[in-house]
């Protein structure tokens, strides 16, 4: 029998031949990634690991992009102490104010990640580099602190679950959709534990920035990992980054747990309503909702499609008088092409506040929180009680074209609603 | 090894921002996330745990981020054990690295009450609710993991093998 793609990096990188799932092994890492969250805790346990040096200074990643720019002296700490464990290891990819990114946007758009590549990171989304063939996965600082000094991480071996995507999707349906309807037909533990591989003509038909957004959000399912087969679209990527890399593939007599198919020509946009990425609705259900802010970035739509679509809707028009909308885009690469592409003149004509790239309000830390009652639609990962502020706030996870178009209506809205006037 | 504590009974999909909220995030001594811990689920926890006790909850326990200040704050609110009928990946790898005890069971929700004393035979797999006297298995951990728990988390499992490759 063969193995799936998930499968066939893990046994590389553990150096079996044939691994199956709910096997346990230890695998040598190509790339261990660590922010400001992480790094710190991971610092100390280094540490008292009794390491010195890490494995190899080459195949580290460190961003500061949560607390970036530090909004405490507490995060200034935080920041600093990266700094210094960077400087102290001879890190070379080390990413600051100014030169950084969301570490899961910045990551690829250096080329930093290829096909086929073992990665573990200080962050549940690191599964985003799945869009690129990579088997991601994200841990805790412990972990991180291990891999660090080892270079190696243990694993259980996932099952493997099939995700299919056929039929080709209406304006304004997104990756961000086909993941938001998946998380709400499978239940926020719906892929516990497994990897879930992305596939079918709707997916080669996909962006590679759309591909990110899906597997950047397959831990919002309790998966493991999100991957999708390295194509023509993954080539096309790594030769602009100009990276080689080896193919890597599912066999055709591999197993899979469960197949799910989805007809995405069936599809609206798509909404996460509090207070569960599992909570999903048709737009056209939730349409209405009053919204007093709007959030348009972070690792899940911070790309620069992602902005391209927002402004593609604020073009022209104006941001509600009662409502406030922020723009962060996910690295400064992304803020120069908005720069050069004219959309920065789009959002500030719109009444958009622009941020320099950062992780900020997505996950409660600054740039854009919430007061009590207030209610703001997103296009980052996670709406939980209080994630992005006041306990009593709410917030709606949708694509960026439905953020950008309820920044202008005031309510959450089809996009169409906006464009057709 | 014994335990033996009182149940906090909580709910599925328990997630990490709960446990720990963002703005938390600058911290990392035990001792200080201890009095954050689970503020996300009702403002006035931290001050309502106490060390020794249990929590008992629904699937999926966890679920959200991989920080590891979510299973700190719990062990450094003096958490004895966490049981649930599933937990989120990250964060069961988590508190396993960090020595928080966690054990998969499908009926210890049926068999306690909030509030309830429950004794957890950690050896034998077995949890005994000391009012009705009800008991259920456990899950094993598999070996290996159980080899990072007994040496008191990663940390100390990676450095006695650093030590023994000097």
């Amino acid at each position: 029998m063969g193995m799936t793609i998930a499968e066939k990096i893990l046994a590389r990188a553990s150096g079996l031949s044939w691994v199956e799932p709910g096997q346990l092994l230890t695998a040598r890492l190509d790339v261990v990634m660590g922010h400001d969250v992480s790094l710190p805790m991971a610092a100390k346990e280094f540490a008292r690991m009794g390491g010195r040096r890490v494995f190899d200074p080459e195949r580290v990643i460190l961003v500061n992009d949560h607390g970036c720019p530090p909004h405490s002296i507490k995060a200034a700490q935080a920041c600093a102490e990266v700094r210094d464990f960077a400087r102290k290891q001879g890190i070379r990819h080390f990413y600051d104010l100014g030169k950084n990114g969301i570490s899961h946007v910045l990551l690829p758009e250096l080329g930093l990640i290829k096909p086929g590549d073992l990665v573990i990171g200080g962050d549940s989304h690191t599964c985003t580099y799945g869009a690129l063939g990579a088997f991601a996965t994200g841990v805790g600082s412990t972990d991180l602190a291990a891999g660090l000094v080892t270079g190696e991480c243990w694993f259980r071996v996932p099952e493997s679950k099939k995700y299919v995507y056929y039929g080709r999707p209406g304006p304004w349906v997104t990756g961000k959709d086909y993941i938001l309807y998946t998380i709400g037909s499978i239940g926020v533990d719906g892929a516990l534990y497994a990897a879930m591989e992305f596939t079918g003509e709707a997916i080669s038909a996909l962006s590679m920035d759309g591909r990110f957004t899906m597997c950047n959000m397959a831990i919002e399912a309790g998966a493991k990992t999100g991957i999708v087969p390295p194509d023509e679209v993954t080539r096309a990527y790594m030769a602009e980054r100009g990276k080689d890399y080896e193919p890597v593939a599912s066999d055709p007599d591999s197993a899979y747990v469960s197949v799910w198919e989805c007809d995405v020509s069936q599809l609206e946009p798509q909404v996460a309503i509090p207070h569960s990425p599992g909570n999903v609705r048709g737009v056209s259900a939730v349409a209405g909702v009053k919204v007093d802010q709007v959030i348009i970035g972070s690792c899940t739509n911070g790309r620069l499609e992602d902005l391209r679509l927002a402004a593609m809707v604020l073009k022209g028009r104006k941001v509600h008088p009662s409502v406030r909308a922020i723009v962060i885009p996910g690295s400064q690469r992304v803020l120069a092409s908005c720069l050069s592409e004219g959309l920065l003149r789009i959002f500030l004509e719109a009444g958009v506040a622009i941020s320099m790239p950062t992780c900020g309000p997505c996950y409660g830390g600054h740039t854009g929180l919430l007061a009590a009652g207030e209610r703001t639609v997103s296009t980052t990962n996670r709406n939980f009680i209080g994630r992005m502020g006041h306990p009593e706030s709410e917030i709606y996870l949708t694509n960026p074209a439905v953020a950008a178009a309820s920044a202008v209506a005031g309510s959450i809205v089809h996009p169409r609603e906006v464009m057709d006037k | 090894m014994k335990l033996k504590g009182r149940v906090w009974k909580l709910g599925e999909n328990i997630d990490t921002d709960c446990i720990v909220p963002g703005q938390y995030l600058t911290l990392f001594e035990p001792g200080e996330l201890a009095k954050h811990c689970l503020e996300g689920l009702d403002p006035e926890m931290p001050s309502k745990l106490n060390p020794g006790d249990i929590i008992v909850a629904g699937r999926n326990f966890g679920c959200g981020s991989s920080r590891e200040h979510a299973p700190i704050a719990l062990k450094g609110a003096g958490i004895a054990c966490v049981i649930a009928p599933s937990f989120a990946r990250i964060f069961f790898r988590n508190a396993i690295n960090i020595g928080l005890n966690v054990l998969e069971s499908k009926e210890a929700l049926e068999l306690v009450n909030d509030g309830d004393i429950l004794e957890i035979d950690l050896e034998d797999g077995f949890l005994t609710n000391l009012a009705t006297k009800k008991t259920c298995k456990v899950s094993p951990m598999p070996g290996f993991v159980k080899e990072i728990m007994e040496a008191g988390g990663l940390t100390n499992y990676v450095r006695q093998r650093q030590i023994g490759n000097a």
